[in-house]
Order: C-alpha cells, then structure tokens, then sequence
C-alpha cells in the first residue's frame, strides 16, 4: 500500500530533483532562516538555543506574522498595505477605551477592535478599487489619517495618550497568556492565522483568484474574477490581522498606547518579501512567509544574546532585505526558466 | 461547405466607433462563419485592436449592430461575451506567467471537490485536464500541470491558451497576432492549431498582418485601413501581392517605392 502510494507519486512527480526546489519560492527563505538561526546559535550561545531563546524570537515572529501572512495575499495579489501599524494602534485603543475606561465588558472591547480593524480594511480597498489610484498611496494616506484620528479621538476622550484596562480572565488567557510561562498565545494565533491563510491561498478558489489578480489584472477580470470585491476582501483581512494583534497587545500589556504599532508596517513587508513574495504580486508561499517572518523574528531578537548592541540588528535585517530582493528576481527567472534546459536536451 | 449553407455566428453591420473625436472605426461590416478561418488583415493602426475590442466584449460600438447566431447582441463586458462562446487569445498567449499549466488553464472557472467549508479547488482535476488538452492540439512535451506558464516557449503558450478555449466551449476564436513574436517552427505549429480548431467547427478569426500566415489558413479575409473595411474576399480571389499593397494603403505603397528608388536605385533590380 505505502510502496504503491510511494511509486504513483514518484511517478506523478517525474522531474523531482534539486533544482525543482531551488525554484519554489520559498527556498530562499530557507536558506536565510537556517542561516540565521545558526549564525546566532554559534554568536549567542546556549541561551539563544535553550527554550527561553526560542521563546523570544518565537513571540516576536507570531505578532508580526498575525499581520505579515494576510499582508502577504494583499501583496500577491499586487497591493501593498502600509496601514497596518496605525490600525493595530487604533484597535487596540478602541477595546481600551471601550473596555477599561468605559468600563464595557471585554467581549465588547474586542468585537469592537476587530470589527474596526476589518472596516479600515474595507475603507482602504474601496478607495484603491474606486480612485484606481496605487494601493502604496492610499494606505499611506490611511495610515496617517488613523493614526491622527486616534491621538485626537484619545485626547479628546480620555484627556492621555495611553489608557489602561484588565480584561476578563477568559478573554486573558486566549489572547494574553504566558503557555510554559514563555510563550505567549501568539504562537497559537500565528498557526490558526497560518492554517486559514495557507487554505485560502492553495486550497480554495479564491487563492486562484489571489494569484491570477496579481499576475495580470485585466486578464483576471476578463476571466470574470470579481477583481475588486477579492482586493476589497484582502485587505479587510490585513485589518483583522491588525486588529488581531491590537487585541493580544492590549492583553498582554495591559492597555493601549497610541504610538503602539508603527514598526509593524516595514516589518511586515520585511517579512512577506524576504519570505520570497514579489513586490510586482503574482507570485509567493505562505510557508515561505512564515520562514521569512522567522527569519525576521530570530535577527531582531537573536542580537540581545550576542553581547553586541542591539543596532546591528537593523543593519542586518536591512542586509537581508536587499539580498531577499535580488534573489527573488533570480528565483523568479529560475522559476520562469523550467522548460528552456529540457529544450536544449531535446 | 458553401458559404450560402452555413448561417454566420457572428455578424457585425455598419459598426462603427468613435473615440473622443476620433474614429477608430467607420462602418466595417463582417460575417464570421462556423469552422472557418476569417484573416483580419491591417497595418498597425488600422483599427484592428479595436475590433477585436468591440468583438470581445470590451468596447460597445458607437453605432452599428452585433448579431449573434441571428439575433442581435450586446455584448456589455469581456464576461458577457466570453459567456456566449467568444475567446480572445492575445499575443503572448497565456497571460499568467508565474501561475502553473493547470491554475491558469481554470483561472475563473476553477474545478472543485468536497462540499460545504471543505469544498476545494481540484488541483489534480486541473492539471490532468489541462495537460491532456495541450496534447490533444500536439503540444506531446508538456506532461506536468504544475509547470509554471512562463517557463513555457511562445508557441506552447499560444497553445495553452487556445486548448483553454477549445475546452470551454468557444464557438467563436478571436486570436491577436498569435505568431508575431514567434520564430518560424514556432509559428508553423500554431497554424497547425489553428487548423485544428477551425476542424473542430470553430470559427477563428485570426489578426495579423503576416500575409503568408493568413494566406495559408485563411479561408476569408478582410483588410482594415484606417478604420474602414477596405476589401473583403474570399481564398483565392487575390494573389499576394495585391494584399500586401492593400494593406500597406495602395497607392501610399507606390510612392513610397518610387521615392525608394530615388535613394537606392530601382528595388526591382534586387528582386
């Protein structure tokens, strides 16, 4: 049975061999993950490796990658989302506000949040779908408008810039628990969000939809694809995964601040486009995301076990972003390339 | 196989269509019949990317009709058209060139399994399927489905894109210039697909302005010159040579020739 089941996949897959997967988009990611991780093993010591270093990055990782794997359909799909930060901010204020200085039960607080993660969404893809203007423009509008919106509505309200609230038990340990005392529940959100994301893209026809609208937008519509009301709906899922980690910071934290969240829009791309998706769209993996998105995790937390200032990080995520970018192109032409070396054999 | 036995599948009269000011069109009347190949011929600017455009659902014309199988048609999107049975395969062929074979080949139109929440799009369906109707137009070296698009050659592209049409019911194939990036044995093989399709009892109107390729599977042509239909013939009413002048604007042609000969000695010597 397995023997049987071992030769019909051979035989389905007849090409099989190591340059098949230097062409999957994801291989670059591997190679940087692996190579970071064993950079900082050796640099950082037994407390890099040990749980509580795995903790640490791991945390980081799943908060960015809540955002960067739906940020990752905006992206193939040829949009970029750079209001990501401004609405983690103005989610997690909203529940804050809603829940602890209105005192609102938390249920309340965070249906709120992520109800207004996924309307800024909705907000960003009518715009770009109405104007036609480039996603890039206006969401950098957005970004602003909801960062000022909140400090004003803040102010206004609550008279600070930062208010707290406890929430309820249950609702703390979903979204604010410490599992082993290490890591946070993050981790777990990061792998549902993964699993959907992953299921949408290859298993469902809308990931057909996400891919054809990124390779060719006209063709796509003349298909019959619904092309903005799928754009409308990706980035309403950028919103939510915003939102998302809006509501787990107000847990952990126990509050909200209105500067919170503005490293997460370049690290959010930083994690998308190192994990192998093209800035053009069209093309990415969402395991390439999430390798991309540890790498990201391992470099920024990794420094703090080195010993050195934690600068150098900067400088070698911006290192890794550069070299992320030409070897997509190289992976995209290999990719690209798969027929022209059988033609020469022929 | 006479014309006067077939009714035409698609029929444009007076149409004509008109641009800010500018008209790209004036009164072009055809008729495209069933398993037959109508060569729209034109130097570029002639208004054949327009047609094609009132053909395939893009643009509506500004005045004129559009008949379908006898009735007249509107044609409101590229979706209404593509609905009735109208394919347009452009140029470079398939247009998704980091999707693979099978993705593409159901981009919008996706086979699935399972039912409810676990309803799925049917990779494996895709592949096989695709694969299979390449081969069927002699496309033999692709075996795998998950071969990405633009690792494909230009004709295999060409013909990826017409075996999606054949497959999906297309009546009538409208295909732009399908071997004007192509080398010559590239080139020979879509004609050779093309021949197949207009077997299979499509009709197949073929844009180009490579008279030879025309005159080899044409069996009706018309010549578009600045927006209006300057002929209209059928296989063997014209030679060559009188189509090349046509297309290049006839009398233009002539003048051109002459001022030539002026600057390099007279071109009939080298011919």
């Amino acid at each position: 049975m397995s023997a049987k089941a071992t030769a019909s996949k051979a035989a389905s897959k007849p090409g099989f061999d190591i340059t098949n997967i230097a062409r999957r988009p994801e291989f670059g990611a591997l190679i940087g993950a692996v190579a970071v991780f064993i950079f900082f093993s050796i640099a950082g010591g037994s407390g890099f490796t040990d749980a509580g270093g795995w903790a640490s990055w791991l945390n980081v990782a799943s908060e960015v990658g809540i955002i960067a794997l739906p940020v990752a359909l905006v992206m193939i799909a040829g949009d970029l989302d750079l209001s990501v930060g401004s609405t983690l901010a103005a989610s997690s204020m909203t529940m804050a506000i809603l829940s602890g200085f209105f005192g609102l039960p938390t249920w309340v607080g965070v249906i709120a949040a992520l109800l207004f993660g996924v309307l800024v969404g909705w907000l960003n893809g009518y715009l770009v779908t109405k104007t036609n203007l480039p996603s890039f423009v206006v969401t950098l509008a957005s970004m602003f408008i909801v960062m000022g919106a909140t400090l004003g509505a803040t102010r206004l309200i609550v008279g600070s810039t930062s208010v707290t609230m406890t929430a309820d038990p249950f609702f703390q340990i979903i979204f604010g628990n410490l599992i082993f005392g290490l890591f946070e529940t993050a981790v777990v959100w990061w792998a549902v969000i993964a699993i959907i994301v992953s299921w949408v893209l290859y298993k469902s026809i809308f990931g057909n939809w996400i891919y054809a609208i990124g390779g060719d937008m006209i063709s796509a519509r003349a298909t019959g694809i619904p092309v903005n009301k799928v754009r409308i709906a990706l980035f309403m899922g950028s919103g939510f995964g915003a939102a998302l980690v809006g509501v787990i910071q107000t847990c952990i934290y126990n509050g909200a601040q209105v500067a919170a969240g503005q490293s997460f829009v370049f690290n959010s791309i930083i994690a998308v486009v190192v994990g192998g998706v093209l800035l053009t769209g069209g093309y990415g993996s969402t395991l390439g995301v999430i390798l991309g998105t540890v790498t990201f995790g391992i470099v920024n937390q990794g420094i703090y076990y080195t010993g050195w200032d934690a600068d150098w990080a900067a400088l070698i995520l911006g290192l890794l972003l550069l070299a992320a970018v030409l070897t997509n192109n190289t992976f995209r032409r290999l990719a690209l390339s798969g027929g022209k070396k059988e033609k020469k054999n022929d | 196989m006479t014309k006067a036995a077939k009714k035409p599948i698609l029929r444009l009269k007076n149409v004509s269509k008109v641009f800010a000011g500018y008209q790209a069109l004036n009164d072009v009347s055809l008729e495209v019949y069933p398993g037959q190949v109508l060569c729209l011929l034109g130097d570029n600017g002639a208004g054949k990317s327009t047609l094609i455009k009132v053909l395939s659902g893009f643009h509506e014309p500004t005045s004129g009709t559009v008949e379908w199988d006898g009735q007249e048609a509107r044609f409101k999107s590229p979706k209404d058209a593509n609905e009735r049975g109208i394919a347009t395969v452009h140029q470079f062929g398939g247009t998704f060139p980091l999707m693979s074979i099978g993705r593409s080949f159901f981009v919008g139109v996706e086979p699935t399994k399972g039912w409810g929440p676990f309803k799925r799009f049917d990779r494996k369906y895709a592949n096989e399927t695709a694969v299979r109707e390449m081969q069927q137009l002699g496309i033999t070296r692709i075996t795998d489905g998950e071969r990405l698009i633009g690792s494909l050659s230009g004709g295999e592209r060409q013909a990826s894109a017409i075996a999606r049409a054949v497959h999906f019911g297309a009546k009538v194939l409208i295909l732009d210039e399908p071997t004007a990036a192509l080398g010559v044995k590239e080139a020979t093989h879509v004609l050779r697909i093309i021949m197949q399709a207009k077997l299979k009892g499509i009709a197949v109107i073929l844009v180009t302005h490579n008279v030879s390729h025309a005159l080899t599977v044409g069996d009706h042509f018309a010549v578009l010159i600045r927006g209006q239909k300057a002929d209209d013939f059928a296989k063997g009413e014209r030679t060559r040579d009188q189509i090349t002048d046509l297309m290049a604007g006839g009398e233009a042609m002539a003048e051109l020739e002459a001022e030539l000969n002026t600057l390099t000695g007279t071109i009939n010597q080298i011919h």
